[in-house]
């Protein structure tokens, strides 16, 4: 049983989003809070010309600063934020301690991040991106949104053989 | 008011807005940034045909999945009403690079419509761009357990040492896809 969870947690700690789990149990439409935050970061994506596959193109050719300044800008106020949190020990709105999961490093941070690289140049558009994309009626997106859940099944599948 | 919101946003406005989203997550209910594990959770739940990575309890983590769901309702709302009347403004030097493969149409200002659309979609060009390059963005974002969200912006954001590797590497990719692999591409 140690054996399995020892197992199961370092299975997990590759891939930091399934280690920060609330304790508390909350009814289903806890969940619109996320929506909403998800609807004006949809919003920004568009309006800043984020999910433009031409802006992708300037900045990996340093023809624009503007990605450079959005993801810039975005690091700074995140950074901050964190700072502060961890500073004044703020706990969520339902009081929880706050926990910030360290990405631990493995070879596959660079291989996958080089392959990631390429994806990201070629279709010119990150995972989020892809989803506001499709929002806006770009339906062809769909197309490299199930694409990427096949490369991500495919990783799954590969996993144990595969440099880490 | 209506026009300044159709207008292009400047970074100065969309970066600091994106930069909120780490501690609003955090605060509404201590959850990491990142976009691309909901690719995951999507294999967990779908099709997870009996692989160790894809068995975990995917309903806890159903935020994310609800969180993706408002980033396609958000496109769908700045497509409908803020839409910028007006053609995308692409650099001079990348338009010239552009329209020396070929590529005219600039009416869509998200995607090439000459490369990435319906009709393209069996083309080579179309299969290389669309089928291939979403799979190296599944694949990648997984070997290397982030995206731009969870690596480039969380990561970065709680200073840890792998994200910014990652990033680093990101860029490096795509550097060499965008000024080495896309013109080759984009002339066959």
């Amino acid at each position: 049983m140690t054996n399995q969870y020892q197992k199961d947690l370092e299975k997990r700690e590759l891939d930091a989003m399934c280690v920060n789990e609330s304790k508390l149990n909350h009814p289903w439409y806890y969940n619109v809070k996320y929506l909403i935050v998800g609807i004006i970061f949809g919003i920004v994506f568009v309006k800043a010309e984020i999910v433009s596959w031409y802006r992708i193109q300037e900045m990996f050719r340093f023809q624009s600063f503007h990605m450079y300044g959005i993801i810039g800008s975005a690091v700074v106020v995140g950074a901050i934020s964190v700072w502060l949190i961890r500073k004044f020990n703020i706990k969520t709105m339902y009081g929880e301690d706050i926990i910030i999961v360290e990405k631990p490093f493995n070879k596959g941070v660079i291989y996958g991040g080089l392959m990631f690289g390429i994806g990201w140049a070629i279709t010119g558009a990150c995972p989020g991106p892809f989803f506001a994309q499709v929002g806006t009626g770009t339906t062809v997106v769909l197309v490299t949104v199930l694409s990427a859940i096949f490369g991500t099944w495919t990783y799954g599948l590969f996993r144990d053989k595969l440099p880490h | 008011m209506l026009q300044f919101l159709q207008q292009p946003w400047p970074w100065y406005i969309a970066g600091p807005l994106i930069g909120l989203t780490v501690p609003a997550l955090l605060i509404l209910g201590n959850k990491n940034f990142g976009i691309s594990s909901s690719l995951r959770h999507t294999c967990a739940a779908c099709i997870p045909s009996g692989i160790e990575y894809f068995k975990y309890d995917w309903k806890k983590e159903i935020w994310n999945l609800v969180f993706v769901l408002g980033v396609i309702v958000g496109g769908f709302l700045a497509a409908q009403l803020l839409a910028n009347p007006n053609e995308i403004i692409i650099n001079e030097n990348l338009k010239t690079e552009l329209v020396g493969y070929g590529m005219t149409d600039f009416s869509n200002a998200l995607v090439p419509a000459d490369v990435v659309s319906w009709e393209s979609l069996l083309s080579i060009k179309g299969i290389l761009m669309i089928i291939v390059g979403g799979f190296f963005v599944g694949f990648g974002t997984r070997y290397a357990g982030g995206c731009t969200s969870g690596h480039s912006i969380m990561g970065l954001s709680a200073l840890s040492w792998p994200s910014l590797v990652a990033t680093v590497c990101f860029m490096i990719g795509g550097f060499i896809a965008a000024n080495l692999l896309l013109p080759i591409i984009l002339s066959l």
